[in-house]
């Protein structure tokens, strides 16, 4: 039975799994304790619940449970690998290299920090969402002391070979700090594999609950220190200070444990769905799907509809369908995603995107009846469509006189 | 954002959806927006040029919602008008009945700009001087 509204919009957030909430519950009632109280049972059992579930989370990236750092979310995770390092490896350098597509946490802490006398090196991206590898090569100065690429972007999916990246920086001696928030617990991430230094990620985004994310700092090879940006107590190995978000942390290290299980199978369930729902998808004309088709999470799909507007395409099926659109008017800016201009498309196609993200809970019903919604809606837009009536006329957009406004 | 109920009736059921014939000499076509800035709205008008008044208007939108429901609704009132009293469908007229919020009032602002286009289009085809309007300051 198709249950209505469809979440189409897991880049956003993902619902929690039932068993992450039920492996919570005990945390929010009789298990109440502080993790840093010391001399009783109510302590000793909330550290050794976020025991077990550093070792989860460590166990799903490959690294081992004293390198992972809880925080409140990726966000802070950026914040704290990216400034941390800065300021860290003061003496060593000040230049920084990330790209354009970066999450905003990311590019806005690097704004931070040129302003604090830092320099930061923005690559572009290639029409495909993937950095250059020469580029990035040639950007490396003898002050750069980090590189700071996402592991996938939250928009297009597209994955970037971190692999290759750090090979690169570890041939510089430069540290790789990546923005996995998308990637870990979908594909597989394994920290010494992929030569990753420092990496950011959250829980609400593999289906754990919002509120709890992790850092993970390499201990050897080389060693890798940050310095604090939350004064107090000195948890987390004085790297991040403040009480433990006990319940949440228990919710993080179940997620991570159900990812390590299923994201496997998960994966290639989920792959065929977003196949068949881009390939339905892209029978319309002029659809065109946005970033690398190649290197791309398996749960995410960017399909741009030429000639139709992104948001005024929502408004046809979001009571029923939830999505996100590149669309100006669906941010608060009035800007059309950066994202999608970085890869070169033209205003009007970023206007015109629709990003789907899947989930382990999506369903062949839940496609089928999205493909059947948008395909009516996108129609049914462009016959009321200018734009569309003159290109069907052979008339090129470009060379109109738009009154800009 | 949730929208109106009237926003969402025209946007559901537009009216008015279509083309006229620009080439002919009663019709004045207005052409307002851009592609890049996510919105172009495309109004016609058909008027009696014995009795000035305005009789079928039309228009095709690429945009969001609340500018599909402006131009729909601009298309509604116009017909039955003379062309002067068109002249005078002001865009918080739009916003009013629209209840669009602020962030949208950019979509009324096209709808009134695109009347007044379709009719200096008009005007000039019909060896009329174009009216000079001012400049639209919200955008």
């Amino acid at each position: 039975m198709l249950k209505l509204p469809i979440y189409l919009d897991n880049n956003a957030t993902t619902p929690m799994d039932p068993r992450v909430l039920e492996a919570m519950t005990p945390y929010f009632l009789n298990q109440f304790g502080n993790a840093a109280s010391r001399n009783h049972p109510f302590g000793w059992a909330a550290e050794e619940a976020v025991d077990y579930a550093r070792e989860q989370v460590a166990k799903l990236i490959g690294a081992d449970p004293k390198e992972i750092i809880f925080t409140s979310g990726a966000t802070e995770a950026d914040n704290l690998g990216i400034k941390g390092v800065f300021e860290m490896y003061a003496s060593k350098g000040n230049h920084i290299i990330t790209a354009t597509t970066e999450h905003k946490a990311v590019l806005d802490t690097c704004k931070h920090i040129e302003k604090q006398g830092g320099e930061v090196t923005y690559l572009t991206v290639q029409p495909d969402g993937m950095i250059d590898l020469a580029e990035l090569e040639a950007a490396i100065r003898p002050t750069t002391i980090l590189i700071s690429i996402m592991y996938a972007n939250n928009e297009i999916g597209t994955v970037m070979p971190i692999k290759e990246i750090s090979t690169i920086a570890r041939k510089h001696g430069v540290l790789v700090f990546t923005d996995a928030t998308q990637a870990v617990g979908k594909i597989p991430v394994d920290v010494n594999k992929d030569g990753i230094d420092l990496m950011a990620f959250t829980a609400h985004k593999m289906y754990g609950p919002k509120g709890v994310g992790a850092l993970y700092v390499r201990r050897k090879n080389p060693r890798v220190k940050v310095t604090a940006q939350m004064d107090g107590g000195g948890h987390e190995r004085g790297m991040r200070s403040g009480t433990l978000n006990v319940t949440g942390i228990v919710g993080f290290g179940k997620a991570c444990e159900l990812c390590m299980n299923e994201m496997e199978s998960d994966a290639k369930r989920i792959s065929v769905m977003r196949d068949k729902l881009e390939t339905e998808l892209m029978k319309i004309e002029e659809a065109y799907v946005n970033g690398s088709r190649e290197h791309r999470l398996p749960h995410v799909a960017n399909i741009s509809f030429k000639h139709v507007e992104g948001e005024g395409l929502l408004m046809g099926f979001n009571k029923n369908i939830a999505l996100s659109s590149g669309s100006a008017c669906t941010s608060a800016s009035l800007e059309p995603s950066y994202v999608l201009k970085a890869l070169g498309l033209g205003d009007d196609l970023a206007h015109s995107s629709l990003r789907f993200g899947l989930s382990r809970f999506t369903t062949d019903e839940e496609i089928d009846y999205t493909i059947k919604s948008i395909t009516d809606t996108v129609l049914k837009l462009r016959e009321m469509s200018p734009l569309w009536e003159m290109y069907k006329e052979g008339i090129d957009l470009n060379t109109i006189e738009w009154a800009a406004h | 954002m949730a929208y109106s109920e009237k926003v969402i009736d025209h946007y559901q059921n537009p009216k008015n959806v279509g083309t006229l014939d620009k080439a002919s000499k009663n019709v004045g076509t207005g052409l307002v927006g851009a592609p890049e800035c996510g919105d172009v709205m495309r109004l016609q008008i058909e008027v009696n040029s014995e009795t000035g008044m305005i009789t079928d208007a039309k228009f095709k939108t690429f945009g969001c919602g609340s500018a599909i429901a402006s131009s729909s609704l601009a298309t509604e009132w116009l017909k039955g008008k003379s062309v002067d009293e068109a002249l005078k469908i002001d865009n918080m007229t739009i916003v009013e009945e629209l209840n669009l919020p602020p962030v949208k009032i950019h979509c009324s602002v096209l709808a009134e700009d695109a009347i007044k286009a379709a009719i200096n289009d008009y005007r000039e085809k019909n060896g009329m001087e174009k009216i000079k309007f001012e400049e639209s300051v919200i955008h």
